[in-house]
């Protein structure tokens, strides 16, 4: 309860604060570096900029990617899953083993490719329809990237609940009844996986979040001024020397992001205690 | 005889691994002679082309790669093109000329499997004492206490951890060296940042598999028929506790032994994990396929070892 309030307010803080912060994302002054006081609260950073505004733009932008990029993982996944479960045999084995292939692929790789590969074609072709769109094109290759390493654990969970599905009493009497198998798929099998699946997705998002700050740390990752939490712990990071000590500059967004993550893993903890059945 | 066809079956599919790779990387745009800041005369590019047969079809040079290509010689007798996957061969870095494949993994690979291994253990050390302690203390303060410290170093990525260590640990108080690799102190810092989030993930999976091992009826059995509360924990419930952490173990060697980019770029270490994300961005298609031949292999291999480890470890478990 406490860790889905507290998402909630960080949810809400990452939509109001840029909106209502008197100083614009990327809007620069003369005030560099100045340490954490009333008119800057989390300081400002090498260009003068209000760390507290580009934290919370940050947020946003990191729950995005891990929201829609999650989105992405679970339509793949549950799909995947459902029919390999469902129709089982020979079909059963040759998905499983593509997902056996693709887990052997170190992700890293598969996302450069696939980044770069969509990069090249799809900004070529929204820049043919609506340039304005380019910088947001970026984002589009985060989602289907980070979504497309994810849904293989996905695929795994959810075939393993239909495989044992498939046999139960429900199933076999819409079955003799002359039910269609779409609609068993969708009427009676899919209701019953949601409860895990709520769970694992509960758990993927902190997961794509973390992998979309690895990203930005390699540069992949949202470009500026345009900035995530990882982007902004990574200039943090960079400003890391003996003589002076941004510490605001790293501990901030590493802060929100980790209590962002604790929240979310929480809540899937939760969920996941609570639908157990072992646990009583 | 399991696991006899399942080493058979490693063969096709790590071939099917790099082949996937081979292609992937060759499909995306761009080239490993492209270069932002004065690009070569076409015809210099050309004559590299040619060089690393970057100018030929797919599929020749997917045969080349394997070493089945065959060429006509200038007297008309056919002879198979040298070099090649069949003779161990990986080929030349399309990046650093002159150096193969080969050389450079096997310059990094130690540096990183030490690194790797020493960060497994450190997991192992953090994560199961610490999964233990959670799982006996279920539901109490220590259990809580523990399961956050446990999220929490899941949640701290490790550029995060990484600099603030250097800060702390080497620039503050000087008890490490700042970065590099060489002596035993030099890897301190390394294996504390690259452990400690698989040592989060080996302390929640010793709660989980703990937790269940508690509440089957072979450990009530041992508590009534009068074995110590110690015995009954050590004994009986902790093998089959940790039986989630053998089969995490072959992953997360994996994911250890062939190097960490973030880690390796922040402490500035000659392994291999750097060249994992530089030549998938500078497109050294040689040096992607033989490290994905390489992950690809030792993920197989572990797995197969963590299958095998299971059976013996638990006599249920069967492999027709």
């Amino acid at each position: 309860m406490i860790s889905a309030a507290f998402l909630a307010v960080i949810i809400l803080l990452a939509l109001l604060v840029p909106w209502l912060s008197p100083y614009g994302t990327g809007q620069a002054s003369d005030f560099q570096f100045s340490a954490p006081d009333r008119q800057h609260w989390f300081g400002t950073d090498v260009h003068g900029r209000d760390v507290f505004t580009r934290v919370f733009a940050g947020a946003r932008i990191s729950l995005l990617v891990g929201a829609v990029g999650t989105a992405v993982s679970l339509v793949i996944g549950v799909f995947w899953g459902m029919v390999a479960g469902y129709v089982g045999g020979r079909l059963d084995g040759v998905l499983m083993r593509a997902v056996d292939v693709l887990y052997s692929l170190p992700s890293i790789v598969f996302v450069i490719v696939l980044i770069t590969t969509l990069e090249g074609h799809v900004k070529r072709w929204i820049g043919a329809w609506a340039p304005d769109w380019v910088p947001a094109a970026r984002m589009l290759f985060l989602f289907t990237g980070l979504g497309a390493v994810s849904w293989l654990t996905m695929a795994r969970i959810v075939r393993g609940q239909v495989l044992s599905l498939r046999t139960r009493p429900f199933v076999l009497a819409s079955q003799s009844l002359g039910a269609s198998h779409r609609r068993i798929l969708l009427r009676h099998i899919l209701p019953n996986v949601t409860g895990v699946v709520i769970v694992y997705l509960t758990l993927t998002v902190p997961a794509i979040i973390l992998y979309e700050s690895f990203l930005s740390y390699l540069g992949l990752g949202i470009q500026p001024p345009d900035a995530s939490l990882g982007t902004l712990i990574a200039e943090g990071a960079a400003q890391i020397n003996p003589l002076r000590v941004f510490w605001w500059l790293i501990v901030c967004p590493g802060a929100v992001l980790t209590f962002t993550l604790l929240a979310l893993n929480f809540l899937g903890d939760g969920l996941r205690d609570a639908l157990d059945p072992r646990d009583g | 005889m399991y696991f006899l066809r399942r080493l058979l079956f490693l063969l096709p599919l790590t071939l099917l691994i790099i082949t996937l790779a081979f292609f992937l990387v060759r499909i995306a745009p761009g080239g490993p002679f492209d270069r932002e800041r004065s690009p070569a005369s076409p015809a210099v590019e050309r004559a590299l082309a040619e060089r690393y047969h970057l100018n030929e079809s797919l599929l020749s040079q997917y045969l080349r790669f394997l070493g089945l290509k065959w060429e006509r010689q200038p007297d008309g007798s056919w002879k198979r093109a040298s070099g090649g996957l069949i003779t161990g061969d990986l080929g030349l870095s399309l990046k650093y000329r002159n150096h193969s494949v080969s050389d450079i993994i096997r310059q990094g690979l130690p540096v990183s499997l030490a690194l790797g291994g020493t960060a497994f253990l450190f997991a192992l050390g953090f994560g199961i004492p610490m999964g233990f302690y959670t799982a006996v203390r279920r539901g109490q303060t220590g259990d809580w206490m523990g399961s956050l410290v446990a999220l929490v170093v899941l949640c701290v990525p490790g550029f995060v951890i990484g600099p603030v260590l250097i800060l702390l640990l080497a620039l503050k108080a000087g008890w490490f060296p700042v970065g590099l690799w060489g002596t035993a102190s030099h890897g301190v810092l390394p294996m504390a940042t690259l452990g400690l989030y698989f040592g989060g993930r080996v302390a929640r999976l010793t709660r989980e598999g703990m937790g269940q091992a508690l509440q089957s009826e072979f450990v009530r059995t041992a508590q009534a028929k009068g074995v110590s509360a110690a015995g009954v924990l050590l004994r009986h419930a902790l093998p089959l506790g940790l039986m989630p952490v053998v089969s995490y173990s072959g992953p997360m060697l994996a994911d250890l032994l062939t190097g960490s980019f973030v880690v390796e770029n922040i402490f500035q270490i000659p392994g291999i994990g750097v060249f994992m994300v530089n030549s998938s961005l500078s497109r050294d298609y040689t040096m992607v396929v033989g490290l994905v031949l390489l992950y690809a292999l030792l993920l197989l291999l572990l797995n197969l070892g963590v299958d095998l480890a299971y059976s013996l470890l638990d006599p249920r478990v069967r492999h027709e």
